[in-house]
């Protein structure tokens, strides 16, 4: 048999099981409590188990070991970024917003402001962030099919989006958030275990050596001791000054961003109690590090294994190092069928890894459509249950449709730069928003609007004008040159302008509500008046 | 919201009590330092990448070099963080919060929306 059919055999099963459990889910999703927050009966280890089906996209999976395969140390700064960044999630946001929100991140924004401008805010950014994340997400899917399963006609690829979206469309209007949660579970158990796996047969083969794995691997590589060093892909010296700030740009914005991407601030809201929320953010933090720690040794694994040379030749991100390596290192211990076995099982994770995230992301802008912008700012509060959840379903298929649209046209860009977009926009304008809302006295209405569209313009604007739109070979429009901006990440620049916009749009607004802020200093400390979980 | 109206008053009364403000300098005296303390070295481990690589390549232990170590350490304190903070709210926080909570609850109907 050969590794494709091996594959789409163990991803039918996924999906199969998935979407058995998906349809016993959707019994619970006959309320609002129940689509957006599964009712908030998730115990603190799921949800993080969850947290981490959600936030391990395949861009950190294949990306980050991809990038250390060809490019060595600097894939590892990635990974980093994207641990700390939890910190913030844990320290500052998690345990308030559950205790002060309900359904979306607008919830707690909105909370002492004037709700119509705010949850318009909110919901524009909350859908803006999660398309763009989805869109990388459904590009990459066609990308991975190819390379996997050898289908390389545009036709082809173009039926794997279509089949991904209708896919992660199913899991959010029939399973609602208890649905997508049970994928994004079974998806990080799937996940920590081929990465397990391949990570001992490695060190293994290596004696459990790590510096002899790294020496074989900088030799390997061509590159010698400078493979192990940081400075092979991000801020090279040839790139000068202004590559060293962009990784610093990059940097900040994977630390700050996390803490304000929607679909991972939603998750918070699917456990009891904030003492559940801090609960799940600590496994998500054990989980997410260990898993980066695996991508390490993958990444270094496949420069040793299977060497530079053979996985750019297959793709020239690098994408396909990990499934590469877990063919030689199975072929390696267990001969020619081990090899196939396990391509075939880490292409299958590959694709769960996909489906999970983007059935996260579809949840979180749908449910910010239906709840924010439908039921509050268009019918002003004035709608049931039944018809907020038949609004968050329509809007599941068109931002599906709409994905899957924009993920066949841009199938040839090179969309990875959406997804550290992404972590910028949340960053320069939600992060800002959220803090001030949970920790100024001052801050209003004025102030939200202005953070939220302040910064998400600030960092659209500066990438439209950086080398990564116009200017450069790699741009997207390689032929014209408006850029002036020389960063390709604009968080250095527009994450702090998100934080003056808030300050400056508070100072110069006079409206102010104590008593709501009480109200939301006592419950996000306190808990007194949060949301229950549901009865059910 | 479900909020009702009465409400206001008594988060504003719970507010102004020092059994409040003390869970909210407990909180605030351990956070906001811890944030400035982590931010700040990650930040030292992105300058560093960027500007001194040299220091970074240092070869410690066979191939393992500074830069592998130190990214490694980003992980240890990222865990240790989160374990130190973890007690620290177990400890200091969550019997003051849960104590204002109850009382709260047991003064009048602050339940939230039980959908």
């Amino acid at each position: 048999m050969s590794h494709q059919t091996l594959s789409t055999i163990l991803f039918l099963l996924f999906v199969a099981i998935t979407l058995g459990i998906t349809f016993r889910a959707s019994r619970s999703t006959k309320d609002a409590a129940g689509f957006y927050a599964g009712n908030r009966s998730f115990s603190g280890a799921q949800n993080g188990l969850a947290i981490g089906g959600d936030y391990m996209s395949a861009a950190s999976f294949l990306g980050i070991a991809g990038t250390i395969a060809l490019s060595g140390y600097d894939g590892f700064l990635y990974s980093i970024g994207f641990l700390v960044a939890w910190l913030v999630a844990l320290l500052l946001v998690a345990e308030l917003m559950r205790n002060s929100g309900k359904f979306t991140m607008a919830d707690v924004l909105a909370f002492r402001m004037s709700p119509r401008p705010v949850r318009t805010a909110a919901g524009v950014s909350t859908i803006v962030v999660s398309i763009f994340y989805l869109l990388a997400q459904m590009v990459g899917a066609g990308a991975l099919v190819g390379l996997l399963l050898g289908v390389t006609s545009p036709a082809g690829k173009a039926l794997t989006i279509v089949a991904v979206g209708l896919l992660m469309i199913v899991y959010v209007v029939v399973g609602g958030m208890k649905g997508t949660t049970w994928v994004q579970i079974v998806k990080a158990v799937l996940l920590m275990g081929g990465a397990t796996l391949i990570t001992l047969l490695v060190l293994g083969k290596y004696g459990f050596n790590l510096s002899g794995l790294l020496g074989d691997a900088a030799a390997q590589s061509g590159k010698g001791e400078a493979f192990l060093n940081p400075g092979g892909k991000y801020g090279t010296e040839a790139q000068g000054l202004a590559g060293k700030l962009d990784l610093i740009s990059l940097g900040l914005a994977l630390v700050l961003g996390t803490a304000g991407l929607p679909h991972i601030l939603i998750r918070f809201y699917t456990v009891p109690t904030a003492k559940e929320a801090r609960k799940s953010v600590l496994w998500g933090i054990g989980i997410i590090g260990v898993f980066y720690l695996l991508t390490l040794v993958l990444g270094f694994g496949a420069a040793a294994l299977v060497g530079g040379k053979a996985i750019a030749a297959q793709d020239k991100a690098g994408n396909t190092a990990a499934p590469m390596l877990a063919e030689a290192i199975g072929r390696a211990v267990f001969g020619e069928v081990g090899g196939t076995i396990l391509l075939a099982v880490i292409a299958a994770v590959a694709f769960a890894t996909i489906l999970a995230v983007v059935a996260g992301l579809t949840l979180a802008s749908s449910s910010s459509f239906a709840h924010d912008l439908y039921a509050h700012v268009f019918k002003r509060g004035q709608t049931t249950d039944r018809e907020e959840i038949a609004v968050a379903r329509i809007a599941a298929f068109v931002i599906g449709a709409v994905a899957i649209g924009l993920g066949i046209l841009a199938q040839k860009q090179n969309v990875a730069f959406l997804v550290a977009l992404a972590f910028a926009v949340a960053a320069s304008g939600n992060l800002p928003a959220i803090l001030y809302s949970l920790f100024w006295r001052r801050f209003n209405t004025s102030g939200a609007v202005w953070a939220i569209y302040g910064g998400l313009a600030s960092a659209l604007l500066l990438v439209i004008f950086s080398p990564v739109v116009s200017g450069a070979e790699t741009s997207l429009i390689p032929g014209a040159d408006f850029s002036w901006f020389p960063l390709s990440n604009p968080g250095l620049v527009s994450i702090p302008l998100g934080f003056l916009f808030g300050y400056l749009g508070t100072v110069l607004s006079k409206e102010h509500n104590a008593a709501k802020y009480a109200e939301i200093e006592v419950r996000s400390l306190t808990g007194v008046g949060a949301e229950k979980a549901a009865q059910h | 919201m479900t909020t009702r109206q009465h409400d206001s008053s008594l988060y504003e009364q719970i507010q102004s009590e020092e059994r409040f403000q003390e869970l909210k300098r407990r909180f605030r005296a351990w956070v906001f330092p811890m944030t400035a303390v982590f931010l700040v070295w990650y930040l030292l481990y992105v300058v560093l990448s960027a500007w001194a690589r040299g220091f970074m390549g240092t070869k410690v232990l066979g191939n393992i070099n500074v830069a592998l170590i130190f990214g490694l350490l980003q992980f240890v304190s990222t865990f240790l963080i989160a374990w130190a903070y973890s007690r620290h709210a177990a400890r200091r926080l969550d019997p003051l919060a849960d104590e204002i909570r109850h009382e709260a609850e047991g003064r009048t109907d602050v339940k939230g929306g039980t959908e």
